[in-house]
């Protein structure tokens, strides 16, 4: 019997570090990781009202989650590649060509 | 019991994220969130989403996290250099951080009554499992999303093999 | 037919409007010949209107004046509880004499322009303004209340501006024409101040009401209540800007810097008379205050008298006549001022005639000297162009005041109203207006023997000079629409008289100023003193008029035959310096030199308005609201919100680093604010 509660908590706790992680770290490709870890903080905080309230909506907005996830972690990883090619560096802080 | 599963796996996955923020080099990070993803889908199963907790680590650690380890083999990622980047992220960003991790366990916490308790199992219904129920209303009532996230899926390939490929 | 003219009163000053708008818009494009002809038709039409007007109101059984609204109803112009103002137009025998001059001598004005202009670039321009005049100055004269007399007020000025700048190509037109609006608008001020405090005291600003007021209400004569004399003073600021008196007299001379008939219509026979009218048409206002009148008649004297000093000196044959006319309308301001407005009002109706033929005569000996003003350079053209010289002649007799001309009776009954009056100062005024028309005489006689008589000073070759210049000026336009050949054509080397076109409005003003006066010859010499009779239902209350009738003819008969002595002696004195020894006039003036040069310089009058009005002022506009208001304040003020958002922007822009991470991290706040307003939403709600 463990309350939803700290579910909900646990997930708000891996978001957290997710964003923590995001601005911490200088890799491009960490930086997706994060954004996968933040994700799937937010895919538990679903599944866990789902249960909660005895919906199955909230397991399919998961499913269409992943989904998503994976085309945008295909593309983004597509992108990273191209920016290497380009520009031989994986440092986030050197790609800042967008600077005004 | 069930409060044990949860302490266990909440602890490895907690543990996990800590390390993909603590580590210095890429595959570890890789690595650790697949450790994260592991406990997630026991969570999810003890949440009566067998079937996520299946696609979890099928589709998202099976598959995506061995696109990122490719990824990270293929451009030979290194150690993280020091580079002094942006003072808006640290001053500006970390106590955002903060503000919204407190602010969600302060609601959820607040609210603890109104959450009630999980049982673990699928006590969703118990007439049809838990498959049979995410199928009847994937394939019926969200049956256009479902489509267009086909489609999405084939326009995600189509990216990525034109982005990726080698300029001639 | 007793109804028709009465509701198409409005008739009259609109036709003129009319063709203002169709030579403005349209007239650059029409050949000249068809702008003439539009000019002259909405001129000929009011003044046929003005002439149907005259015999109706002249029947037997016509009111004496009547109010016509422009709709039946009434057209409301302000209307709000406690003060009303209507477009009304009001009809009454003043009028009929001011319409009579206005429409009439317009008319003539504008067939004369046709000749005179028909060189000139810029002949659209000058007859739409022209018209606009006319409009004008017929609102003025038909108004029936002092708001409606403004516009007409303002708007004469403003079509004097447009004409006296004509030439606007030549910096000293453009100046004259920004001195005559600047100076007329100090004048107006005055006038605007004595609106508001006629709105205060009666309440409205209809003739008809404030003067029925004013005869309710005798007890503010008696008790000597501020407002009535502050009123009429300042009435007569405005009539002093508008009638070139003093203090305000200094723009007109320079007004001649604009087309000579321009000259005779605005700044001779109506504009400047403009004063005067209005002042007899307030006469219960100036009535009821004595101190009022002593300044109008004391003015009027000494304007008199001091311009015509002016004129005695003057080379240039327009600024003599302007000076004169100066000093004619200080006759008329003097004749108001001691109560004998009919006189005034005759005065105005003769010099209208004779000043618009003195000037439209110059013009067209200007004309046939190619350009020359200069007196010293003119003599002799007697011969050379005999019909100006013998309608001229009946000009100048008029002005001197020579019996039967009309000059005579009607400065003669100025002078006789004068001395008979009951104003304190009678005898001196009357002395002064003596004085003023013996020096008239002179100066006006010097001008006629210097430009007819004696030797031609002008030469041969100065003249073809003189004529390569005026036509150079009206050849600027390449664009001109007259045909080369007729520049040679009508101005053939040497002196030539003008075109009959120009001769024909000379012929009847001069045959006015011989019979104009006939209308008004008093009792003591004969007549039946038409004019006063005529204008007796408008100043029937004025009583300071009526103590005259009771002395004897005898006295009448004495002072006219004094000021025809003045007139002779004036003439004699210009004979013997200018015929007989003409040399005679120089050795005078190089005997005096400083008493010469400071009448030939104006008295310095304009010079001293220069240092100690206007360089004050220019260096207040300049100093402090151009330096510390315009640039510092206003700049300033600009030039702050610029940084201002400049240094916004900067810190903005800082945002924009192109670093991923910092990007994030305002992300991580922001979603943070938001999840804040999403979940204490309502208690923040509650809390404002």
């Amino acid at each position: 019997m463990v309350p939803t509660a700290y579910y909900l908590i646990l997930a708000a706790m891996l978001f957290s570090i997710g964003i923590a992680a995001f601005l911490i770290k200088r890799n491009v490709i960490t930086i997706f990781i994060s954004i996968e870890l933040m994700l799937n903080a937010v895919n538990l905080t679903f599944v866990a009202f789902a249960h909660m309230w005895h919906q199955v909506s909230g397991q399919i907005f998961v499913f269409f989650v992943m989904v998503v996830a994976a085309a945008e972690a295909a593309v983004g990883l597509a992108i990273v590649l191209s920016i290497f090619r380009t520009r031989k560096t994986l440092n986030v802080d050197e790609i800042d060509l967008m600077k005004s | 019991m069930q409060l044990a599963l949860f302490l266990v796996f909440g602890a490895l996955a907690l543990g996990g994220a800590l390390n993909l923020l603590l580590q210095r080099h890429p595959i570890y990070s890789a690595l650790s969130l697949v450790v994260v993803m592991m406990s997630l889908a026991v969570l999810y199963w003890s949440l009566g989403a067998e079937f996520l907790a299946a696609a979890q680590v099928i589709v998202y650690s099976g598959a995506i996290m061995v696109l990122f380890v490719f990824v990270i083999m293929l451009l030979n990622a290194g150690k993280e250099e020091h580079t002094q980047g942006s003072r808006a992220a640290y001053s500006v960003g970390f106590p955002g951080v903060a503000a919204i991790f407190c602010l969600l366990s302060f609601v959820f916490l607040s609210e603890r009554g109104a959450l009630m308790s999980t049982d673990i199992g699928g006590d969703l219904s118990s007439a049809v499992d838990n498959i049979a129920q995410l199928s009847a209303m994937l394939f019926t009532r969200q049956l256009l999303p479902f489509e267009v996230t086909s489609v999405l899926i084939l326009v995600a390939i189509l990216g990525a093999v034109v982005l990726a490929r080698k300029e001639q | 037919m007793t109804s028709m003219p009465w509701s198409t009163i409005w008739l009259i000053p609109l036709l003129p409007f009319v063709g203002f708008l169709i030579n403005g818009t349209l007239g650059r494009r029409l050949p000249r010949n068809v702008v003439g002809a539009v000019a002259l038709l909405f001129t000929a039409l009011p003044a046929g209107l003005v002439a149907w007007l005259w015999v109706t109101m002249c029947a037997a059984e016509a009111p004496r004046s009547f109010v016509s609204e422009i709709r039946p109803n009434g057209f409301d112009w302000i209307a709000i509880t406690g003060f009303h103002v209507n477009f009304a137009f009001a009809v009454d025998h003043l009028t009929l004499i001011m319409l009579a001059v206005v429409t009439g001598v317009g008319f003539l004005i504008h067939i004369y322009s046709v000749g005179y202009m028909g060189h000139e670039e810029g002949y659209w321009r000058y007859f739409a303004y022209l018209n606009l005049f006319m409009f004008f100055m017929s609102v003025l004269v038909l108004a029936a209340n002092f708001l409606l007399l403004f516009v007409g007020w303002e708007g004469v000025g403003l079509a004097s501006y447009l004409l006296i700048g004509f030439y606007f190509k030549k910096s000293s037109a453009a100046n004259a024409g920004k001195k005559a609006f600047i100076v007329n608008r100090i004048g107006d001020f005055g006038f605007l101040l004595a609106m508001f405090l006629l709105i205060a005291h009666f309440g409205s600003l209809s003739f008809k009401e404030v003067f029925a007021v004013l005869t309710q209400n005798p007890q503010w004569q008696q008790q000597g209540a501020h407002f009535l004399p502050a009123i009429a003073l300042l009435l007569l600021l405005g009539a002093a800007g508008k009638s070139a008196q003093i203090p305000l007299y200094i723009w007109l001379p320079d007004a001649m810097e604009g087309p000579t008939p321009v000259s005779a219509l605005i700044h001779a026979a109506t504009m400047v008379t403009a004063g005067v009218y209005m002042v007899a048409r307030c006469h219960p206002l100036f009535d009821s205050s004595p101190f009022a009148m002593m300044v109008v008649a004391v003015i009027g004297a000494a304007t008199a008298l001091f311009a015509a000093s002016i004129g005695m000196v003057q080379n240039d044959i327009k600024r003599v006549l302007a000076y004169s006319t100066i000093s004619q309308l200080g006759y008329m301001f003097m004749a108001c001022g001691v109560g004998a407005y009919a006189a005034g009002i005759f005065h105005l109706l003769t010099h209208a005639f004779f000043k618009a033929l003195l000037f439209l005569a110059a013009g067209s000996v200007i004309h046939a000297l190619s350009g020359e003003q200069d007196m010293r350079n003119m003599g002799g053209l007697r011969t050379r162009t005999p019909i100006t010289f013998w309608t001229m002649s009946a000009g100048v007799f008029a002005i001197a005041g020579i019996p039967p001309f009309a000059g005579f009776f009607s400065k003669d009954e100025i002078l006789y109203r004068t001395f008979t009056s009951t104003n304190p100062l009678h005898i001196v005024l009357w002395l002064v207006g003596l004085l003023t028309a013996g020096m008239t005489s002179f100066y006006m006689f010097r001008l006629w023997f210097k430009t007819f008589f004696g030797n031609a000073k002008f030469e041969r070759t100065e003249l073809e000079n003189h004529a390569s210049a005026v036509h150079a000026r009206s050849r600027t336009n390449l664009m001109m629409e007259a045909e080369p050949n007729e520049d040679q054509a009508e101005c053939p080397h040497g002196v030539h008289e003008s075109p009959w076109i120009m001769l024909l409005p000379l012929v009847v003003l001069a045959i006015l100023s011989i019979v104009g006066g006939w209308v008004g010859i008093p009792a003591a010499l004969g007549g039946n003193n038409g004019m006063e009779r005529f204008l007796d239902p408008v100043f029937a209350s004025n009583t300071t008029g009526e103590a005259a009738a009771t002395v004897g003819h005898g006295l009448e008969l004495a002072l006219a035959f004094i000021s025809v002595l003045a007139a002779l002696a004036g003439f004699y004195f210009a004979y013997v310096s200018y015929y007989k020894k003409p040399g005679t006039a120089s050795t005078l003036a190089a005997r005096n030199p400083t008493a010469y040069s400071l009448v030939k310089n104006k008295y310095l009058v304009d010079e001293f308005y220069g240092a100690y009005l206007i360089t004050p002022l220019l260096m207040f506009t300049r100093g402090i609201l151009e330096l510390m208001v315009e640039l510092g304040l206003v700049n300033g003020s600009a030039a702050a919100a610029g940084a201002t958002t400049r240094g916004f922007a900067w810190i903005a822009r800082k945002q924009i680093s192109g670093n991923i991470r910092s990007y994030a991290g305002w992300l991580a706040i922001g979603a943070a604010a938001v999840i804040t307003a999403m979940i204490f939403g309502d208690a923040l709600k509650a809390l404002l």
